[in-house]
Order: C-alpha cells, then sequence, then structure tokens
C-alpha cells in the first residue's frame, strides 16, 4: 500500500489526484492538501473580471468532489517538506497548515510515500511597490476573487465614461520579470470589447505595457506562423490587433513602482518614464509559494531541492550557459526532483532550466525579458505523465515511465477578444513545440504545420466550450475520463 | 484614442497591418466560422495526438 500526496489542487494538482485516483487500485492512499477550498478555472477569470461571468461559474468547491472519490482532501498550506524523515518521524513527510476556520493554524504532519508539488504560483505582488489589489493601487484577474473585485472597479470606471469622462486604462505586467503576458492580453481585449459594447470607447485610452521585447512574445520567444502566403511573426498579428482596436502599447518596459494614479517604469534603453491612469490591471511576477526542505538531522537544505526563484528542481539541465548554448533538451521530462525519486514537481512548480525568450537587460541592468509560461494544458500533461509514473514505481519501476518534456508537446491557447454569442472573437494559437526546438527544426523552432493562430467567432466558441468541458471534466461527472485532458 | 489620432505618419500605429472589411466580415461570419471552428478542433487534436 503505497501513500501518494499532492501540494495543490489547481489545473496540475488536481488532474493529477483525479488520474491516480482511476489508475490505482483502492489500497492505495492519496492525499490533496490545497489552501484553497475550490478549484478554479483560471482561464476564465478574465471573463469574471469583466462582468460576463460571476465568480461561481468558474469555481467549485473541492471538498464536495473529493467526497465522491477516495481521496482525502486537507485544506491547509504546505510549510516545509521532510523527504528524509527528519530526527522524530522516521518516514519522510510533509507539514501542513490548517487554512479552514475552525482549524486555522493548526500544524499537521502527513507521511507519503510519493509527493507531488503542484503548489503554483506565489503572486508576488510585493515585487513591485504599489502593485496589486490588496496593498496596491492595480487589480488582477490572477483568481476570481481578484477578478470580481476588478470588475467592480471597471464598472465604475464605465458608468464615468457614460457620463462622458475621459480615463486610461492600462493593463499588462507589473514587472520586467513576469510571464503570462497572454492573460492581460486577453483582459484588455475584453475590456475594449465591453466597452465598446457599452459604447464609451471613445472615451478611453488603452494602453498595454508589457516586458516583452516585441508583441506576441509571450515568453515563448514569439512565433511564426504561415499565412497569406508569407511565414510571419506573431508580432505583426498582434500589433495588428492593437491597432485595429486602438490601442497603445508599450514594450520593453519593467514596471518598477505604482502610486496612486501614475505608473513608473524603465525601459530596456535604460530611460525613465510615467504614465498616468485611472484603471489599471497589471499581471505579477510568480515565485515558489516558499516551501522549506530539511534533512533527517532537521538542517536546512531548501536550497538543494529549490531553485532561488523557490520553484522546485527537478530533472532539467539547470547549467548556467549563455543563450546561445541553450537548446531544447535542458527541459525537464518526468519533472522528478534529482534528489529523491519520490519526488515531483508539476505545473508552474517546477524550476524551468532557463527563459525561452532571449534574456535581455536594460542599461541600468535591470532584467525586462518574460519569464517562460506554464499553461494548462502542459500542466495537464506533466500531471498525466506524472501520475502514470508513480503508478509504474508503485509497481516496481526504477524510474519513471513517463515524460511530458515542453520541448516535445505543444500547447492550444485560446485568447478571448471579447465575449459574446455572435458578436465574440478569441484569438486561438497552436504551437508546437512550447520551447523551440532548432535541432529539428532549425529554421524556426517549431513546425509550422502544427503552429498557426486566427481570429473569429469560432475561437470564442471554442473558449466557451472549453470552459464548460473542463469544469465539467474537473467536476468529475460522468465520463470525463473520456474527455480530452 | 481615436483611429485617427493613432494612425500618425512613423507612429507605431502606421505600419502593422489592419484587417480589410471583408476579413472582419469573415470573422463573424456564421457559415464561415462554423467551417473555421470545425477545422480548428482538427487542428487542435492533432496537436494533442503528437504531443501524448
Amino acid at each position: 500500500m503505497s501513500k501518494i500526496v499532492i501540494l495543490g489542487a489547481g489545473i496540475a494538482g488536481h488532474t493529477a489526484a483525479r488520474h491516480l485516483h482511476t489508475l490505482l487500485p483502492a489500497e492505495h492512499q492519496i492525499v490533496v492538501v490545497s489552501p484553497n477550498p475550490e478549484w478554479n478555472w483560471v482561464p476564465s477569470n478574465v471573463w469574471v473580471g469583466v462582468g460576463q461571468m460571476a465568480e461561481k461559474e468558474v469555481t467549485f468547491d473541492l471538498a464536495e468532489i473529493y467526497k465522491k472519490t477516495r481521496i482525502d482532501f486537507k485544506q491547509a498550506k504546505g510549510i516545509a517538506i521532510h523527504p528524509e524523515g527528519s530526527s522524530t518521524q522516521a518516514k519522510p513527510h510533509v507539514t501542513i497548515e490548517s487554512t479552514l476556520s475552525s482549524t486555522a493554524g493548526q500544524m499537521e504532519s502527513i507521511e507519503y510515500d510519493y509527493l507531488i508539488n503542484a503548489t503554483g504560483p506565489k503572486l508576488n505582488f510585493g515585487a513591485t511597490e504599489g502593485l496589486g489589489p490588496d496593498h496596491g493601487h492595480t487589480v488582477s484577474v490572477c483568481t476570481a476573487a481578484h477578478a470580481s473585485e476588478a470588475n467592480h472597479k471597471l464598472q465604475i470606471i464605465i458608468e464615468a465614461l457614460k457620463r462622458g469622462e475621459k480615463k486610461t486604462i492600462v493593463i499588462g505586467t507589473g514587472h520586467g520579470t513576469c510571464t503570462c503576458q497572454g492573460a492581460a492580453f486577453e483582459y484588455i481585449y475584453n475590456v475594449d470589447h465591453v466597452l465598446r459594447e457599452a459604447g464609451v470607447r471613445q472615451h478611453a485610452r488603452i494602453v498595454w505595457i508589457s516586458n516583452e521585447y516585441e508583441l506576441g512574445d509571450f515568453g515563448m520567444g514569439g512565433v511564426h506562423i504561415e499565412r497569406g502566403g508569407y511565414i510571419t511573426n506573431g508580432k505583426t498579428f498582434a500589433e495588428s490587433l492593437m491597432v485595429e482596436r486602438g490601442i497603445e502599447w508599450i514594450i520593453r518596459a519593467h514596471t518598477k513602482k505604482i502610486e496612486a494614479g501614475k505608473i513608473h517604469y524603465e525601459t530596456l534603453d535604460g530611460t525613465f518614464h510615467e504614465l498616468d491612469f485611472d484603471f489599471s490591471m497589471l499581471i505579477p511576477p510568480f515565485s515558489g509559494v516558499g516551501l522549506k526542505a530539511y534533512n533527517k538531522a532537521n538542517e536546512d537544505m531548501t536550497a538543494q531541492i529549490f531553485a532561488q526563484s523557490g520553484f522546485m528542481k527537478v530533472d532539467a539541465d539547470y547549467t548556467a550557459r549563455p543563450y546561445a548554448e541553450w537548446s531544447a533538451g535542458d527541459w525537464p521530462k518526468t519533472y522528478q526532483n534529482p534528489s529523491y525519486r519520490n519526488l515531483f514537481a508539476i505545473g508552474i512548480a517546477f524550476a524551468p532550466p532557463h527563459l525561452i525568450s532571449k534574456p535581455m537587460q536594460s542599461d541600468n541592468g535591470t532584467p525586462i525579458n518574460p519569464a517562460p509560461p506554464r499553461t494548462g494544458m502542459p500542466s495537464a500533461a506533466m500531471a498525466i505523465a506524472v501520475a502514470k509514473s508513480i503508478c509504474d514505481m508503485i509497481n516496481g519501476a526504477e524510474a519513471p515511465t513517463h515524460t511530458a518534456s515542453m520541448a516535445k508537446m505543444g500547447a492550444a491557447c485560446v485568447a478571448s477578444t471579447g465575449a459574446h454569442l455572435l458578436r465574440g472573437s478569441a484569438a486561438t494559437m497552436t504551437v508546437y513545440p512550447i520551447v523551440p526546438d532548432y535541432e529539428t527544426y532549425p529554421e524556426y523552432g517549431r513546425d509550422l504545420e502544427l503552429t498557426f493562430g486566427e481570429i473569429g467567432l469560432a475561437g470564442h466558441w471554442l473558449k466557451t466550450l472549453l470552459h464548460h468541458t473542463f469544469i465539467y471534466q474537473a467536476r468529475l461527472k460522468p465520463g470525463w475520463r473520456f474527455l480530452p485532458d | 484614442m481615436t483611429k485617427q489620432m493613432n494612425k500618425e505618419p512613423y507612429q507605431q500605429a502606421y505600419y502593422p497591418p489592419t484587417p480589410t472589411g471583408i476579413t472582419k466580415y469573415m470573422r463573424s461570419n456564421i457559415l464561415w466560422q462554423l467551417v473555421r471552428f470545425a477545422v480548428i478542433n482538427f487542428k487542435m487534436l492533432k496537436l494533442m495526438r503528437k504531443s501524448h
């Protein structure tokens, strides 16, 4: 009998949990630990952020779902990993702290035979002074609750616009090292869309600000698409959409500080600028959630298990190399920690070997370059691979048996550019592989047959379909196993 | 804020391509978008098959 503990119940953690539940015989235990009582279909938070959906349409209660299974759910946050046991407890275990109101703060130790770290990102609003909804001057769409608050503030702006007032809206990234430009990209076009639907777009100045070298980078170094008889960089299409919607853009920018109504930023040429705003949604940079690790003698070995970013080291090649020497082979395949064979990290929780985009820094030495994206599709693929590997290892395999390298898989992204059954649209994009592989595809790093993009109503229908399908699947409704992940 | 303000020569909006009327129309034409919906789903399934 084995016990698998999963820290985190987001897209990666919950996918691992439901696949383990299906694959493993009943005598094996599965424990899911999550500080949040609810699962959130994050891609639809953008629609909550513009009032097109309610918070409850993008979330559901985890405890209710896990009651249908033999998965033991604990509402708590992971504090520390003890992969060698400790001086008082022989077996490997994790220390968790309850976030349930009735037992808040209570600590518990859970032993494990296998541990999957799927803790996702810490939304590091603190990295930029004045960033974020809690202690700053900007809104966020990273969580359903944040998105709901963002919409509330957006509606106040819309009312002002209806009175004929002029407002400036700034959307993008809140630090020079952010990822998740795609979410901000969706949000800016959905804001534009709702303003047009409200008949007030002409009173708003909308500005994009990001750390990308060029629009369309998305942390993947951009993408080339074959369209209209040419192979064109995605920058052209991204700029086209900005111009079409009358949106200005600022790129190569590190947001340094935000005051009420004013964004201070530095650009790659080392100069400093200010941008006044009335409403702003800026994505925060991500870091690991802050898990610690201790050895058998209770000595801190966090630096051995985790990278400086707080993300967990896995089977990636972390050797420091210049950009020209990066390779697709640097990226992890099994997501197994190199020090402990029963420890894995998936989704956003694993430490990438380096960026995908070319590293850039300003003339003042400020890094201004997007971090690599870890979106839903690859996160789910990692979760399934690790779940299957663990099953095989329980049955005697010496090493993980399944792989899910981002250099050998694709991603599909559907970025809504306005929600409406007949007047909506979305930019649908696929890339293969996510991490460019110049050995296999020397010219553009990607398979151009599987890398494409287009804008239209069909994309909006697809995004709506995906919303309902993935929530249905995550709720473990009948037939969920037959739906693609 | 308006298209005219943003289309000054040598400013950022002067250069990127913008869709023609027919392109914009086809993006929301129901029949054409039904075809594109099928094509996009097919492409995605191809991608997923290669990725797994």
